[in-house]
């Protein structure tokens, strides 16, 4: 787990007396709404329909058990005692006061934690892989290098007036947990044939009103040239993004309107120049004390088939179902890796109270567990739990409510918080996402239907990333009367697609059983194991299309 | 009806005959144009003032007496979110 330095303590004390300054300021009138908006927006304070929102900022997902407790004091004390963890790894508090929120900020800084950079446009919150350190398919943990991206970008000058918001996300694995492509930049660590490890750089993914597939920029980027190469990809943006049109101004309308070649002949063109006038590299010492945060727990040699986890896989269903889609595999024998689920049955996805927050805490001292894991899909993960704890970390989970055997299936169901809360949002997604769930709540079903993606978003901005659900859905207002329109076949993964649009979007009451009837088709024609993604894309839309619309 | 948030701690507010009011119920309706617009210019003040931020009319229907927004977005924003019936306006009547 990283600790600031001197450097980073004091920025972020000094951020925060800064804005308690400002706040009075505004307070007293000194500084008007238009003034301050910006002022406020830089800290992560937004005004929504109820209150104002406080977006926390969780650098690359990893937090550790200080800091869930000081997020559930300030859930207790501040707001309504939850949070919600967003799909881009951070936290919000829905029900922030602007008189309080420098204190909370004050307190945020207590634990190492701040809201810079969690709004605006400039590059925000880095985020990474929640299995990184843990994933059996990992090449290199990408927390170093994310890492050391947000103390480059941390208030960088060059990059803090940006046309428009620009997100960053990195991975260490072949298998894609962190929807690279569809970051405004990302960057995989990749190994060539020689075994040298480098990265591959992807540049002009988004989603929104126009979404987009991102490509590589750079195949194969040395260790010590990526901060250049990526200062290269942010000038070229920097210089041509559309400041024009808030519609046009992300990096993917530059990136595909320029085409892969010329984008690509432009990046190399500035990297060349940075190059050639002194690429910023990082002091040894300070690479090796960033590293040494991150390095991998102290891991036991322990058998991989640990005998009281099977015995309680026999004995215990609830355990062994939990087991079956939560536990993924660990690069070391004997351990596992741990999704907690935030989608129990009739709840909010992504929320958590104020005592979940502090019994999690507990758990992670209990199992010598240094860090716990947001994962864009609004979940938690323990990344290196031994299996002879699992029995007892299960019974831990399900005193807190928080032992739901979904990850990966129909009810683990990505969704922005949409018109209940959003300001932006045209239609509530969180009742949408609950009815589907209800739909799919027989456990076997789920596992009978498999992997399945079901993304919800409450507007275009496309928070619930609903262009990459094997099913998306996006809430639309049709005079007042909220809509959901249906995408299908869109992939987050490596195998990265934006969903087709079905047709006419549905009712509010409609639109669970298209999606169940849509699933239905998937389970009538699917052959040889095909996952609900790939049956889609060997039919097309056809059949699911006659199958949504039939009872409308 | 005018609504705005207030501007120390966020919460939703509406124009009553005698200041800002907390729940919707108490809001003034402003039939007539004119005093929509006189309504907007009295909120324009209090922007100026710092009490308020961000006021905007909306429209309602009156039904016996109760007044409801035409837009689910108002509706949520009186009452509070429709997923959670302990949490915004709707937690003071429970």
């Amino acid at each position: 787990m990283y600790r600031y330095d001197e450097f980073d303590a004091r920025l972020v004390r000094d951020r925060v007396e800064q804005f308690r300054y400002q706040v009075n300021r505004r307070l007293k009138g000194e500084l008007s709404e238009d003034e301050f908006k910006p002022l406020r927006l830089m800290n992560g304070l937004y005004l929504q329909i109820h209150a104002y929102m406080l977006r926390i900022a969780i650098p690359y997902g990893t937090l550790a058990a200080r800091q869930l407790r000081k997020l559930a004091h300030l859930a207790r004390t501040y707001d309504k005692g939850y949070g919600h963890f967003t799909t881009r790894q951070n936290l919000q508090f829905h029900w922030a006061k602007l008189v309080q929120v420098p204190d909370m900020l004050a307190e945020l800084a207590e634990v190492e934690m701040h809201c810079l950079q969690t709004s605006g446009n400039c590059i925000r919150n880095i985020s990474a892989d929640q299995f990184a350190g843990a994933a059996a398919d990992e090449i290199e943990d990408p927390r170093p290098l994310a890492e050391i991206i947000r103390q480059w970008s941390t208030l960088h000058p060059e990059f803090s007036f940006l046309p428009r918001k620009f997100k960053i996300a990195v991975s260490g694995s072949e298998h894609d947990r962190t929807a690279l492509k569809f970051h405004d930049m990302a960057v995989q660590i990749v190994r060539n044939e020689a075994g040298e490890i480098g990265y591959r750089v992807y540049a002009g993914g988004g989603m929104g009103r126009t979404p987009y597939v991102g490509y590589a920029v750079g195949d194969f980027i040395a260790r010590n040239d990526i901060l250049a190469f990526l200062e290269a990809v942010l000038r070229v943006y920097n210089m041509h993004g559309r400041r024009d049109n808030l519609w046009k101004a992300r990096i993917k309308i530059l990136a595909h309107a320029l085409g892969p070649e010329e984008m690509r002949r432009q990046v190399e063109r500035e990297f060349e120049e940075i190059r050639a006038s002194g690429t910023l590299a990082l002091p040894a010492e300070e690479l090796a004390r960033i590293e040494k945060y991150f390095a991998p727990p102290a891991f036991e040699t322990l058998p991989d088939d640990d005998p009281a986890f099977a015995a309680a896989e026999k004995s215990d269903p609830d355990f062994a179902n939990w087991a079956r889609t939560n536990l993924t595999r660990h690069r070391i024998a004997g351990y596992a890796i741990a999704t907690i689920s935030l989608k129990p049955p009739g709840g909010v996805p992504g929320d958590i109270s104020h005592e979940q927050l502090d019994g999690l805490a507990d758990l992670m001292d209990t199992f010598g567990q240094t860090e716990i894991r947001v994962s864009h899909e609004q979940n938690l993960v323990l990344p290196h739990l031994r299996k002879k704890d699992l029995p007892a970390v299960f019974a831990r989970l399900k005193a807190l409510g928080l032992a739901t055997a979904n990850a990966g299936l129909a009810t683990d169901i990505i969704c922005c918080p949409g018109l209940d809360y959003c300001d932006l949002a045209n239609a509530r997604s969180i009742p949408v996402a609950q009815h589907i769930a209800e739909r799919f709540a027989d456990l076997e079903k789920q596992h009978a239907i498999g992997e399945l993606k079901i993304k919800i978003s409450g507007c275009i901005n496309a928070c619930g990333h609903h262009h990459a659900g094997h099913i998306g859905v996006l809430g639309v207002d049709k005079k007042g009367v909220e809509y959901y329109q249906l995408q299908l076949g869109g992939s987050g993964a490596e195998d990265a697609s934006i969903g087709d649009i079905l047709g006419p979007a549905f009712g509010e009451h409609e639109i669970a059983g298209a999606v169940e009837r849509v699933v239905d088709v998937y389970l009538a024609r699917r052959v040889n194991g095909e996952r609900f993604l790939d049956t889609y894309r060997r039919l097309g839309m056809a059949p699911f299309k006659e199958a949504a619309y039939a009872a409308h | 009806m005018l609504t705005a948030s207030r501007l120390r701690d966020g919460e939703a507010v509406w124009l009553g005959k005698s200041g800002w009011v907390e729940v919707i119920a108490n809001g003034e309706i402003f039939a007539e144009p004119s005093s929509a617009e006189a309504a907007l210019r009295r909120a324009e003040a209090d922007v100026q003032a710092n009490l308020v931020v961000n006021p905007y009319l909306f429209e309602v229907r009156v039904n016996e007496g109760r007044i409801t927004p035409i837009k689910e977005k108002e509706l949520i924003r009186s009452s509070g979110p429709s997923i959670h019936a302990n949490l915004g306006k709707q937690a003071r009547h429970v």
